[in-house]
């Protein structure tokens, strides 16, 4: 039987027939019941609960909740045949009075919106300067004590981070460069200069390409699992444990992460750049009929002596900015898991724009030193 | 609904294996309406399986579990939302939601099983914190905010929420002080008898055990021996009697008789 509530009487002599479902699962509809209620009363008031089938705590609850929103403190409440837990629940009530306390976070007009976020901005700065500080200090260090060159764990993430990333790197590399000559030999062959598609892939290929590519997906793959390794440490205690025992989390889990990169990601980039002049080289071989001696000819002619090392030499540049951002946000993550997903998101997003902002500053200064 | 001599839950044979390691190896566990139950045993003797496996979060190697008559592996989506919703459950860690203050943590089943305003939800919140013995200014603290103590006051609201008959307690009092722990047993007890509860616990602490337990069953090499308090005590079975009778189990068994 659905659930209702009778209410008779007049005066100050109530009346309340409890009755049908009051059970746990009909909550929804006790509530609907409950808002027919009269907004206030005075007097006695009788609660009959002996129809009420199965009645549950939270449907009494909810009910006791409101008769004192009612009643106000002017009302009398008697309980006939009430189930066992109402004297519980009354005893509940007065330790339960005292609502949420709303949080107070100061004024919150625009200018006050501003300032906070400056203010938060430059403490941001300077706990990152500070960071950046500790890696040099470990760096300083370990030139004068071996031990703190880590090498187990520094293999163990030149692995994770560099021979896992293999793969997909090459992968990457090979479709890019391919669409890249197909997209150049299709305009060159306009002009009738097809062959000049081999120096377009030598030149795109090892000085952007090859590294940029590369320094991306890495990015991706590994500034992230090192933001989430860090951050879920920081949650689980692990980082406060180490520093508890006397350990720089610094020299354990950040400068190997830093320099496992800084090793992993020239090497890829070399691997990068081979098979992505192994993929424009098939395009331009089958599509634009350029045979293998001729390859060889152009590529060399195209090639300056500087421009494989153009590319390689911004390699440990990113890695390091990949892994000094992806370390760092790891470290910022504090008590809520929602935290380590936003700075694994940070992580990533900041990782790539620096990269590409660097990549930007090496173009400047190639072209101002003839490079 | 269900009279004191009904079984609630029913394990036959159950085994679990782990990539060669056997955790579970033969089973046998029953539980009435309206006990508590407890279940002691070593580290690692497979509690915290048995309970995952009788949830329906594990499924066994092998052997039947059975709620309230039916077999946990075996029910429609219907039948697994109508047994989910009459146990309540604690986890060892507490396993409250990191990103949700305590409130939204208890609002949760709520919000998933009952068609709630926004202020009834608030209103049975406080109900549940209230019950669970927990100050009504801890509503709006997160998991991390909380000390031991309240993290498992906190998921016994939860586990609360929605006015389980049965409920299940994974070592609800390990990481507290006694006092604490005592006031947890308490709790415990207080809220069995008004709420008419069958309660399963996995607990080490003799003394909750010897305060709050009816009846206990010991995993020993995989399988269970289970019995009144006074009866297992009594089992010869030398982890059984280095258990209960080494010296930190004598004051435990002295503050029951006394
Ligand atoms: N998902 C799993 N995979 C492999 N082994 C497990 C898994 N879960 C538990 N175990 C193993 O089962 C055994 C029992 O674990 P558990 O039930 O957590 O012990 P406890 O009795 O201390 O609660 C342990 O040896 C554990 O290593
Ligand atoms: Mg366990």
């Amino acid at each position: 039987m659905p659930s209702s509530l009778a209410l008779d009487g007049g005066g100050d002599d109530w009346h309340l027939r409890i009755a049908g479902d009051w059970s746990a699962r009909a909550l929804a509809e006790v509530q609907i019941r409950l808002g027919d209620l009269p907004p206030s009363l005075a007097g006695t008031l009788t609660c009959d609960w002996s129809a009420a089938e199965s009645p549950g705590i939270g449907p009494a609850w909810a009910l006791l909740m409101r008769l004192e929103a009612i009643g106000g403190g002017r009302v009398r409440i008697q309980h006939v045949s009430p189930p066992r837990h109402v004297v519980f629940l009354e005893a509940l009530r007065d330790r339960a009075r005292t609502g949420i306390p709303a949080d107070d976070a100061g004024p919150n007009g625009a200018l006050a919106r501003l300032g906070r976020w400056v203010l938060s901005r430059g403490d941001e700065a300077r706990e990152f300067a500070s960071f950046v500080g500790r890696i040099v200090a470990v760096l300083v260090r370990a030139v004068r004590r071996p031990r703190s060159w880590r090498l187990p764990s520094l293999t163990r993430h030149v692995h994770e981070t560099g021979v896992t990333a293999i793969p997909i790197v090459c992968l990457i590399a090979f479709l890019i460069s391919v669409i890249v000559a197909y997209l150049g030999s299709q305009q060159l062959r306009l002009f009738g200069a097809e062959i000049f598609v081999v120096d377009l892939i030598a030149i795109a290929v090892l000085r952007e390409m090859g590294v940029l590519l590369t320094a991306i997906i890495v990015a991706g793959r590994s500034g992230s699992a090192f933001a989430a390794e860090i951050g879920a440490m920081q949650l689980n205690e692990e980082i406060d444990a180490l520093r508890a025992m006397g350990m720089d989390p610094v020299e354990l889990l950040v400068v190997p992460r830093i320099l496992a990169l800084t090793i992993a990601l020239p090497l890829l980039t070399v691997i990068a750049d081979a098979t992505g002049l192994l993929g424009g080289g098939l395009l331009a071989h089958y599509q634009a009929h350029i045979s293998w001696p001729q390859f060889a000819d152009r590529l060399r002619a195209a090639i300056a002596p500087t421009t494989f090392w153009a590319g390689l030499i911004k390699a440990p540049v990113f890695a390091v900015l990949i892994a000094v951002v992806g370390t760092y946000r790891g470290m910022r993550v504090r008590e809520s898991p929602r935290e380590l997903g936003r700075q694994t998101t940070i992580a990533v997003v900041q990782s790539i724009f620096f990269v590409i902002l660097a990549d930007a500053l090496f173009a400047v200064l190639f072209v101002r030193l003839g490079f | 609904m269900f009279d004191a001599a009904e079984t609630v839950i029913r394990v036959r044979g159950l085994v679990n294996r782990f990539a060669g390691q056997v955790v579970h190896d033969g089973l046998e566990m029953e539980v009435g309406a309206r006990e508590i139950f407890g279940i002691v045993g070593g580290s690692g003797t497979g509690k915290s399986v048995l309970l995952r496996t009788i949830l329906g979060l594990h499924p066994p190697t092998a052997g039947r579990v059975e709620l309230y008559g039916r077999e946990v592996g075996a029910m429609s989506r219907a039948e697994r939302s109508d047994v989910v919703q009459r146990f309540g459950v604690t986890f060892q860690n507490g396993a409250l939601i990191g990103s949700l203050t305590v409130a939204e943590n208890v609002q949760l089943p709520l919000r998933e099983y009952r068609r709630l305003a926004r202020a009834a939800l608030d209103e049975q919140s406080r109900l549940c914190l209230a019950m669970a013995g927990l100050p009504p200014d801890a509503a709006g603290k997160y998991p991390s905010q909380l000390s031991g103590g309240m993290t498992k006051r906190a998921a016994l609201a939860r586990a609360l929420a929605l006015e389980p008959e049965l409920l299940f307690l994974d070592e609800p009092t390990a990481g507290l002080d006694p006092i604490s722990a005592a006031a947890f047993d308490e709790l415990l007890l207080y809220l069995h008898s008004q709420l008419d509860l069958t309660v399963v616990m996995i607990t080490h602490d003799l003394d909750t055990l010897f305060r709050t337990c009816g009846r206990v069953g010991v995993i020993l090499d995989g399988k269970m021996a289970s019995g009144t308090l006074d009866r297992i005590v009594e089992n010869p079975h030398p982890w059984i009697q280095a258990y209960f009778h080494g010296p930190r189990a004598r004051a435990s068994r002295e503050g029951r008789n006394g």
